[in-house]
Formats: C-alpha cells, sequence, structure tokens
C-alpha cells in the first residue's frame, strides 16, 4: 500500500474514488448493515431522553464558548497539566507532532501500543514510527483490524466498519497465524485478547488520543468499549497523549454534558463502559512519565473563518456518518481522509488546504440529516455551502470567468432576472428538447455534462404550455398581476402565449 | 383572502400542472390567486451551488415582488427552506438595510403549500377526489428544513377513495440534491437505487412529495426501469376531484 503522503499528494476527487466502492457489493452491504444497526441503537437511547434538545444546546455552547476563548484555556490546560507533573508539547503541523513523539517514543523493546486516535491517523504517526524503526501496535480492536490488513480507518468511530466477522477471521487467521480460529464474535474477541495482552506486559511506551482535555483540572479523559485503552493508560511506564487543540473543554463538569451526548451518538449507549480520567503523574500508580501533544495543522485558520469555526465544536462521534446516504453507500474510504462522512466532508478540505478538497464539499445533497443528529448541533449543510463558495472563490483569475459551471450560473441568472428572457428560454428548451425526445415520449440520453442526469434517469420533456401560459390564457376571477413590480426590476410586458 | 403563488422556476417550466392543482385547491376553498409575471427563481441552485454573489439578484427580486404581498404560496418545499434557511445570510451578506428589513417582514409570510393549507388557512380536508394506492416520500427539506411532519399526510388522509400506503424508510434521502445528481451522478444513482426498493415494495399507483425535484428524480428512473409506478406532485393529487383525475401525459 502507498505511504500517506503519497496519497495525500495526489488531489482528491470523490466522485472518482466513490466509483470502485458503489460496484463493491459486499463492502455497501457491511456499511448498511452497521450504520442501520448503530442508527437504530442511537435512536432508542435518544428518544428515551426527555431533554435531548437542550443537552445539545448546552453540548453547542460549551463547545462554542471554548472556541470563542480557545487561547486562554489552552493555556489554562497547560499550566495545570504540567503543574500536576505532565509534559504539554506544542506542535504546529503533522511534521512537528511525528517528530516530537517519535523522540518521546524510543525505547528498548521498539514498539509502542496505541489507543485508538483518529488524530494520529491524521498526521499519519504511525508510517512515522515505523520509518523511524518503532512498531506501533494497535489495540483498539477495529485499530488492529485495519492496521493488521494493511488497510484505511473507514469511520471515525468504527474504524473496520467497511469488514464483516468472515472478513475479519480470514485476516486474524493469516496475520496471527490460527488456521483454526471460528467466526463467531467470542472467538475473534478471544483471539485479540490473547495477542494483545502479551503486548501490554512487555510494551513501556503508549500512545493515545484524547476525546477532552479538560483545562480547569489538567486532565484528559477517554471513552471506550474494550478496556484495552486503560490497559494502555494504566501498565506502560511513559504515556504520550496526542490531541488536536480543538479537544479542549472549560471545567470537570463539562463532561455532565459531555459524557451524556458522546456516547449515545456515537454507539447508542447511555455511558461508555470504560471512561478515563487521567491529570498528571502520581507516585507508584500508572505511567510515571506523561506527555500531551497538542496539534494545531491548520485548526487556527479553521477558527479564523467565522462562517466555518463551527467546524471545531465536533467531538467525533460519529453520528452524522451513520445518518448520512452518501456514506451509507460509499463508506469512508471515497472521502480519502481519515475524517469521512459529512463531518469530513467540511473538516478535511479546511485541514488539508482546499486544492485537496475541491469535491468533498459537493459530496452531499444537503439533506440535513447530518446536522439533526449532531449532539453539538454543528450546521453541516450551511458549512459545505460555505465551503462550495470557497471552491469558486478560490479558482484562479483567469479560471473563474471561463469555467463552464460559473458561465452557466452567469447565463442562468441573465436569463432568470429578466421574464421575457425567462419566457423565450422556455420556448427554445421546447424546440431545442425535440430531438432528444424518444418514442416514450420522454428523454432518455442528453448530452455533455447533462448526461449525468441521464445515465440512470429518464427525464419528461417541457411541456407544451408553462404554468405561465396557461394562467395568463385562462378567463378567471385570480388575476396575474404586474402592478407588484418595483421599477427596479427589470419586467417586459408578458406576450400572449400561442401554446 | 388573496394568495400569492410562486410556481417556482422547474414547476412553471416542466410541472405546469402543480401550479393549476395549487389554483383549483385555493379557488376552491374561495381564496383569489395573485401571480406576478416577473417571477423567476429562488435562487437555490446558484447558493447551493457555492454562488453566493450570483444568487442575491434572485434574492432581491423575489422579495421586491412579494413584499405586499399577504401571503405567499410556493409548492415547493427546497424553495421555501431556501428562503427560510439562506436568505436572512445572503441579505446580511450583501450589506443593504433595506433588503434585509423588508426580507424579515416578508419571510414569515410565505408558506409551503402544504403547511399554507393545514397552519395558515386551517383546512385538512380540501375536497379531493383520488382513486388511487398512494405513497409518500417525505423530502429532506420538506422534513429537516421546513419540519412538515405530518402535515402532507394530514391532507392526504382526507382525500376520497385514496388509499396511502406508508413507505419504509420515507425520510431517506432520494439523492437529488440539485447539482449533486449530476456532480455525483453514480453515487446519486446508487442513493436513488435504493430509494426506489421502497417505493416498489409499497406497490403503490403513485409516489407523491412536496418537491418535484424529488419526484422528477424518483419518477425519472422509474420510467428508465419501466416500473408501473407514476409520480405526482402532492398539489395535483389535492387538486383532483371526481370530474377530472389527474392523470398526466408527457409532452
Amino acid at each position: 500500500m502507498a505511504p500517506t503522503s503519497e496519497r495525500e499528494r495526489q488531489p482528491l476527487d470523490f466522485p472518482s474514488a466513490a466509483l470502485p466502492l458503489l460496484h463493491d457489493a459486499q463492502l455497501r452491504g457491511n456499511v448498511r448493515h452497521a450504520t442501520d444497526v448503530i442508527q437504530g441503537k442511537r435512536f432508542r437511547v435518544v428518544a428515551e431522553m426527555p431533554d435531548w434538545q437542550s443537552l445539545r444546546e448546552a453540548g453547542r455552547q460549551v463547545r462554542a464558548h471554548t472556541l470563542d476563548y480557545l487561547d486562554v484555556y489552552l493555556e489554562q490546560f497547560e499550566q495545570r497539566c504540567t503543574a500536576a507533573g505532565g509534559h504539554v508539547h506544542w506542535a504546529r503541523d503533522t511534521a512537528e507532532a511525528n517528530r516530537i513523539v517519535l523522540q518521546l517514543a524510543q525505547n528498548p523493546t521498539g514498539r509502542v501500543i496505541k489507543i485508538k486516535s483518529m488524530t494520529t491517523e491524521e498526521t499519519g504517526l504511525n508510517h512515522a514510527l515505523e520509518a523511524a524503526g518503532i512498531q506501533p501496535i494497535e489495540t483498539d480492536l477495529a485499530e488492529l483490524i485495519v492496521q493488521l490488513g494493511h488497510d484505511k480507518p473507514s469511520h471515525i468511530v468504527a474504524p473496520a466498519l467497511h469488514k464483516n466477522r468472515h472478513q475479519v477471521r480470514e485476516l486474524f487467521v493469516r496475520a496471527m497465524n490460527l488456521p483454526d480460529l471460528g467466526d463467531r464474535p467470542e472467538d475473534l474477541a478471544e483471539a485479540a485478547r490473547v495477542y494483545l495482552r502479551q503486548q501490554f506486559l512487555s510494551t513501556p511506551v503508549a500512545i493515545s488520543g484524547a476525546n477532552f482535555l479538560i483545562a480547569e483540572t489538567g486532565g484528559v479523559c477517554i471513552v471506550e468499549s474494550e478496556g484495552n485503552g486503560r490497559m494502555c493508560l494504566t501498565l506502560p511506564q511513559k504515556l504520550i497523549s496526542f490531541a488536536g487543540i480543538d479537544k479542549i473543554i472549560p471545567r470537570f463538569s463539562d463532561l455532565e454534558v459531555m459524557l451524556q451526548l458522546l456516547p449515545r451518538s456515537a454507539t447508542g449507549e447511555r455511558m461508555n463502559p470504560y471512561n478515563s480520567v487521567w491529570t498528571g503523574v502520581h507516585p507508584g500508580d500508572g505511567p510515571q512519565e506523561f506527555h500531551v501533544v497538542l496539534l494545531d495543522n491548520r485548526r487556527t485558520e479553521v477558527l479564523r473563518d467565522p462562517e466555518a469555526r463551527e467546524t471545531l465544536q465536533c467531538i467525533r462521534c460519529g453520528a452524522c456518518q451513520n445518518a448520512c446516504p452518501v456514506y451509507r453507500q460509499t463508506g469512508g474510504h471515497a472521502y480519502g481522509s481519515v475524517y469521512a462522512g459529512p463531518i469530513g466532508a467540511i473538516l478535511t478540505p479546511q485541514l488539508a488546504l482546499m486544492e485537496r478538497g475541491q469535491s468533498l464539499p459537493y459530496a452531499s445533497t444537503l439533506c440535513g440529516a447530518c446536522y439533526e443528529v449532531c449532539p453539538v448541533k454543528i450546521n453541516i449543510p450551511e458549512i459545505l455551502i460555505h465551503l462550495r463558495g470557497r471552491v469558486v472563490t478560490g479558482r484562479p483569475s483567469y479560471l473563474r470567468a471561463l469555467h463552464p459551471e460559473a458561465m452557466m450560473m452567469r447565463g442562468m441568472q441573465w436569463m432568470f432576472l429578466s421574464e421575457t428572457r425567462f419566457r423565450l428560454a422556455q420556448r427554445f428548451g421546447r424546440i431545442a428538447q425535440r430531438p432528444w425526445i424518444r418514442r416514450s415520449g420522454w428523454i432518455e440520453r442528453l448530452p455533455s455534462i447533462l448526461g449525468g442526469w441521464t445515465r440512470t434517469r429518464d427525464l419528461r420533456p417541457l411541456p407544451q404550455q408553462s404554468f405561465r401560459e396557461w394562467f395568463q390564457a385562462r378567463p378567471s376571477a385570480s388575476t396575474g398581476s404586474h402592478s407588484t413590480l418595483p421599477p427596479q426590476v427589470s419586467s417586459e410586458p408578458p406576450e400572449v402565449p400561442h401554446g | 383572502m388573496r394568495i400569492a403563488l410562486f410556481v417556482t422556476c422547474y414547476n412553471d417550466t416542466l410541472f405546469p400542472e402543480v401550479g393549476i392543482a395549487v389554483v383549483r385547491v385555493l379557488e376552491r376553498l374561495g381564496h383569489t390567486i395573485d401571480f406576478p409575471y416577473a417571477q423567476t427563481c429562488c435562487g437555490q441552485m446558484h447558493y447551493n451551488t457555492g454562488y453566493l454573489p450570483e444568487a442575491l439578484p434572485l434574492v432581491r427580486r423575489f422579495v421586491e415582488i412579494f413584499r405586499n404581498s399577504e401571503a405567499v404560496c410556493v409548492p415547493s418545499s427546497s424553495c421555501v427552506g431556501m428562503m427560510r434557511e439562506h436568505y436572512e445570510k445572503i441579505a446580511l451578506a450583501s450589506g443593504d438595510k433595506a433588503l434585509q428589513s423588508e426580507m424579515a417582514a416578508l419571510l414569515p409570510r410565505v408558506y409551503e403549500f402544504t403547511e399554507l393549507l393545514v397552519h395558515r388557512l386551517g383546512v385538512e380536508d380540501v375536497g379531493a377526489v383520488y382513486p388511487h394506492r398512494v405513497t409518500y416520500h417525505a423530502s429532506c427539506h420538506s422534513l429537516r428544513n421546513l419540519h412538515l411532519g405530518d402535515v402532507p399526510i394530514r391532507l392526504l388522509r382526507n382525500v376520497r377513495d385514496l388509499e396511502l400506503i406508508p413507505m419504509e424508510a420515507t425520510d431517506l434521502c432520494c439523492g437529488f440534491g440539485g447539482t449533486f445528481s449530476i456532480k455525483n451522478a453514480d453515487v446519486s444513482g446508487a442513493m436513488l437505487e435504493e430509494k426506489l426498493q421502497y417505493v416498489q415494495k409499497t406497490q403503490a399507483e403513485v409516489c407523491t412529495a412536496c418537491d418535484n425535484s424529488c419526484l422528477m428524480h424518483i419518477g425519472g428512473a422509474l420510467h428508465r426501469q419501466r416500473v408501473n409506478i407514476r409520480t405526482e406532485h402532492i398539489a395535483t393529487i389535492l387538486g383532483s376531484d371526481s370530474i377530472s383525475p389527474a392523470s398526466r401525459k408527457g409532452a
């Protein structure tokens, strides 16, 4: 498989990346099944909350407030974490973040154990570790599946969601050399357990992500289902926690809101099986050396854009992915980024520069399902539209005027700004469509860009009379009016239609 | 009441029967229809594709044409969604204070067709007769932008001889999404394919919705696959009576 850095140099094109995935019936079946299951569970545990909407609003306010005072809270976090015996490192970009971790992760075993972390996926940390001769061992079951399969995560919460258990079994049989392994969930869990326990007991350094950084206490919070994270947080000598600067919450008590919103939205659980909060270093108890690496990687640029900064409110629950009808068809790999689905469609172009994310803001029907389920009320459709605007205005100046889409939009606008032109266009359409109407009475194939429509759909032709022509022709009590036209609106006297 | 009709550009051009049905229903209820001929497009296509500055003159045009209307009826929830969700932002971006205040005064008087009937006029039975098996697709904009809930269903339940068949996953997006259907034609087609399974499972004769954009998409694929289910905008169903059943033929 190509290393991350090479993949990242290629521009993303969602429609092309999606195409082979649409033909993978197995993958689509897996994705639909998994998202349906999680969505069903989420629906039940959300429905039982009488104050869910107020809770969402509270979550939104906590996150929005944090972003408004992010500098203050980050410094507070650094101070409190340091006072508790931790070390805080600041990383401007992915390269700097990886460099810091590489220095910290050196140890005689040549291995580190890892807790699932999307942020380390964002920086390509595993590749950096491997290149430096350190073997990263993923301990989250799904991440382990992804790692053993030399695969990429396809979902924020369930990175191996695109695989079913039969595929997982085959992977384990090969990677762990277990020819007699069954494919029941308990067989697979047991195989992973045996494999991972050896690693937990023999590896002195762990790398974790973070769900929340608590400014008030300098503490770090992680929620998980398997307990493997807890192993990583307690057994090794050294713990390195890796987080985007957006992961801050102001107070410990804000967890009251967040730890209700997150598990219900993410896995459809009332509470995560394991909730860990740790603060600094405690002699004789847990890791004796603790580091936090805070990653910017363009997050401050996102913060600077008032129309899009809401993006950083995200708590990585993945509910938008499960709800998204586009993700449902393609799975996560079409997004060409560790952040897939609706949140990926807005986060990736902003974190990885717009040049790489031209097609992602358009990878949505703006159906609003993501916004509806978002626990912190990120208006994803609105941000998608904003980013579409940035794609349009970001085109090089010579292209801005001549881009076919821009020319079509200007042409349509010119037509819509005059009643006469609109009427003429309607008439012209009736004539122009004639060669394309088939014997069925429908249009079954269209040229050039419109051919996208007729690939899977027919089109009913324009009828011989538009509504305005009908209205004008009929004798009736109701009236068409020209009186409401203000002088500044271009208006021409309507012509009498001839049907 | 004197009700101004904003029929929308694509209904005007492609689906005149929708405007005709709206006129029929509202006149039957004793209202007068005002149709300002200068109206064209709400600007949704421009705005949603990332052309906010290009959408502004269309937004301005809409406000100028309808600012004195008592109530504006729009038989398309996506166009109403565009107005409610985005018009204020566009006006704000223009820096035009007069436009902003006129818009703030106008927007509460703009209604989607079924919303106008039920919420503004208090009518759930429009006296329609439609002897067919019908299933309802809850379009994304009607559901998540306008929060119409069961408003369209209540109207359909009161249509004589209409058998309403519930659709599984009625709120699943059909995959149209405006320019999405062309820019992401393959993904759009895959989404549509799943939607069609649910439509076909109902074994209805007619699939209806509050948006002709979705129906053009769904109906186009039904026709391509020669499935014997046709699509009808909810207005044409509510505009039907025993004398003139809504049957539609191609041009």
